[in-house]
């Protein structure tokens, strides 16, 4: 069977489960639609958020980007998972016990004022927008590569996909739907990485696999890593700092507190029974998303010396490029992998010297999706990769939609503008809502304006520079109050947004930058992508400056905050 | 309410406590102090990249279960545990 028929029949089997749990599981009432009823499992919620929260980025693309930075692109394993230590202890259980449906809910009833709630709702529409165009983009990508059609048409039929499960099913079939999908990414992610590690150290956990010898050797795999890229002239991979140590620890914790930020992420944790299952939740959560993420530096590492290897052979060769594998040659072709013949002796040489490096472009995102081919796996795996990477990118564009949909039919329509709607009306509005960002995301997707890593660093600055404050501080000081509040999210938001803008163009359009992307105008060193977590600590500063000098808020919100500082009484999720 | 402050302040002293661990098993060990702790070994991972890379990621989960264990504790002792049904 070729390549292109097995694909077709893994991406559609897995498909059809998902799109008949869509089915099986749609919502009947707003409850059931926004947070499943309340009665996910800790367990199968924490498998829904693993799922929820790990995207196309964190399937294709974060391992590739290790492979190139080494010790650097620790600030992604670290930060996308020391965010669910804050959520678990900071966030959720008080959230949960809060009971209601949105963040934007939350922020509105703690500080007493529609426009804290509206404030919130912007902070939430940006981020998550800006975040599923990225989603929406590599379903486009993933569709095409492998089912070889245009990318319009892959992101059309994605498009249609998630319309399908997301619009009618709502939480409670995006949460079994993505249940589902973990299944198959997690597959998809560790398999191949059984395999390269079998044949590398002859251990067949990847984890073990990257601290073992090379097989037949007593070299350790790291060590000769390290030195190939040595005499290769790029710097060592164990030791390889990303810009400095203020950048990595602000680039660390900015997408920590991103994480704990997210709303998408947030809201899952209104759709288990008990305040006590929301703590337990965030554990089972990064239980799931740690066995992708320790993977990830083994499958960087280890992909990193194959491709090497594939261009300069242990025995001091180089590749004849009349006579390159396969997988090249379909890279190749997708302009993803280019060569350039500089001495003319038909070999490709790989090294750090632009002038002999004949190997003139690996784009980074191609790592993951190329690495069975490379490794010379079995057909099934690597159509297994492609379903899983659309698996990843599909169930987090499902759940930002979710979120977005939430924030405009509840808490602008019924919060705020049209509190008398009736149940059916709202669930129709947050489908319509749901429609529109699909069309929306879709159309930014069809014409991406320049939208790549500052996208994402947008989505997570945001979120850390406005969300995570607001209710943090909503829950941890009493006395902060809607003054505080509203100052803080916007000038947290507005120093970022400023900051992101000057460097990398108004809404990314590079030739707007008015300060330029060097690295000579970056305050205290820290680049763009790792701005909010400075964000954040001005919307803290001013958030309790300005709340120290108005008025208390009122006696009830204090009963509020003592409320939901206790487990007692909660009671399930409701509405009003 | 004297009941609910001393809830209060048990879970602010645990959340502390994880804190500071969370700090120093990412912040510290896998960012400041990475290149006097690379020189030592763990098998074929310096100690400072593993911190880095593996071991800051399962102490993240042990303090997770770690947490939400002794909080569980915390609500019954101060009575504010959700009815069981």
């Amino acid at each position: 069977m070729t390549l292109q028929t097995t694909t077709y029949l893994i991406v559609g089997f897995t498909f059809s489960i998902y799109i008949g749990i869509a089915i099986w599981a749609r919502a009947a009432t707003t409850k059931d639609f926004y947070v499943a009823g309340g009665s996910v499992h800790p367990v199968a919620n924490g498998m829904a958020t693993a799922a929820d929260w790990m995207s196309a980025a964190s399937f294709i693309s974060m391992a590739g980007l290790i492979a190139f930075m080494g010790y650097g692109g620790s600030v992604f394993l670290m930060g996308w998972t020391g965010g669910y230590v804050l959520l678990a202890m900071l966030l959720a259980p008080y959230l949960r016990k809060f009971g209601k449906f949105t963040v934007p809910e939350f922020i509105g009833e703690r500080y007493y004022s529609k426009a804290a709630r509206i404030v919130a709702v912007i902070c939430l529409i940006v981020a998550s927008v800006t975040y599923v165009i990225g989603q929406m983009k590599g379903i486009g990508v993933a569709f095409s590569r492998f089912l070889e059609v245009r990318y319009e048409i892959g992101l059309m039929i994605g498009m249609g996909i998630v319309f399908i499960y997301a619009v009618l099913g709502g939480m409670k079939g995006i949460t079994y739907t993505q249940i589902a999908q973990y299944c198959v990414l997690i597959l998809a992610y560790t398999i191949p990485a059984i395999f390269i590690s079998l044949s590398l150290t002859g251990v067949p956990i990847p984890q073990l696999g990257l601290g073992s010898t090379m097989s037949g050797s007593e070299v350790y795999l790291l060590d000769r890593l390290d030195q190939v890229l040595r005499d290769l002239g790029f710097l060592e991979y164990t030791t390889n700092v990303r810009l400095s140590t203020m950048n990595m620890f602000m680039y660390t914790f900015s997408l920590m507190i991103g994480t704990a930020g997210l709303p998408h992420v947030i809201i899952r944790f209104f759709t288990v029974p008990k305040v006590k299952d929301a703590r337990s939740s965030a554990g089972w959560a990064l239980v799931f998303i740690a066995i992708l993420y320790t993977t990830a530096p083994s499958v960087a590492a280890m992909a990193r010396l194959n491709l090497i290897e594939t261009f300069n052979t242990p025995d001091g060769g180089h590749m004849v490029y009349a006579e390159r594998p396969d997988w090249v040659k379909n890279w190749e072709a997708t302009g993803l992998l280019a060569f350039e013949d500089k001495n003319g002796d038909g070999e490709i040489e790989y090294s750090a010297d632009p002038a002999t490096n004949e190997v003139t472009k690996i784009d980074r995102d191609i790592m993951v999706l190329a690495n069975p081919e490379i490794a010379g796996l079995p057909n099934w795996v690597i159509a297994l990769v492609a379903a899983g990477g659309l698996a990843a990118a599909l169930s987090t564009a499902a759940g930002l939609l979710l979120a977005i949909s939430s924030a405009i039919s509840h808490d602008l329509l019924k919060g705020v503008f049209r509190p008398d709607v009736t149940e059916q009306q709202e669930l129709l509005a947050s489908r319509i809502a749901m429609a529109g960002a699909i069309m929306l995301a879709g159309y930014l997707g069809f014409n991406p304006p320049d939208f790549a890593a500052g996208t994402v660093a947008l989505a997570f600055g945001l979120a850390a520079s406005s969300i995570f404050p607001a209710l943090m501080l909503g829950i941890f000081y009493k006395r902060m109050n809607k003054e505080g509040a509203i100052a803080g999210m916007l000038a947290g938001l507005g120093v970022t947004l400023l900051y992101v803008f000057q460097h990398k163009g108004i809404m990314f359009i590079a030739s707007t930058s008015f300060m330029g992307d060097m690295p000579q105008n970056w305050f205290l060193g820290i680049e763009p992508n790792a701005f909010g977590a400075v964000g954040a600590l001005v919307n803290f500063g001013v958030a309790i400056a300005v709340a120290k000098m108005t008025a208390p808020p009122p006696q009830e919100v204090m009963d509020l905050v003592e409320h939901i500082r206790v487990p007692s009484g909660a009671g399930d999720a409701i509405s009003h | 309410m004297s009941q609910n402050n001393s809830y209060w302040s048990a879970n602010l002293r645990l959340v502390g406590l994880c804190l500071v661990i969370w700090f120093v098993v990412s912040y510290l060990f896998g960012i400041i102090l990475v290149e006097p702790l690379n020189s030592i070994k763990l098998g074929g991972y310096k100690l400072g990249f593993w911190f880095a890379q593996q071991g800051s990621i399962y102490v993240f989960i042990a303090l997770i279960f770690f947490y939400a264990n002794r909080m569980g504790k915390l609500d019954r002792e101060h009575d504010v545990h959700e009815d069981d049904e």
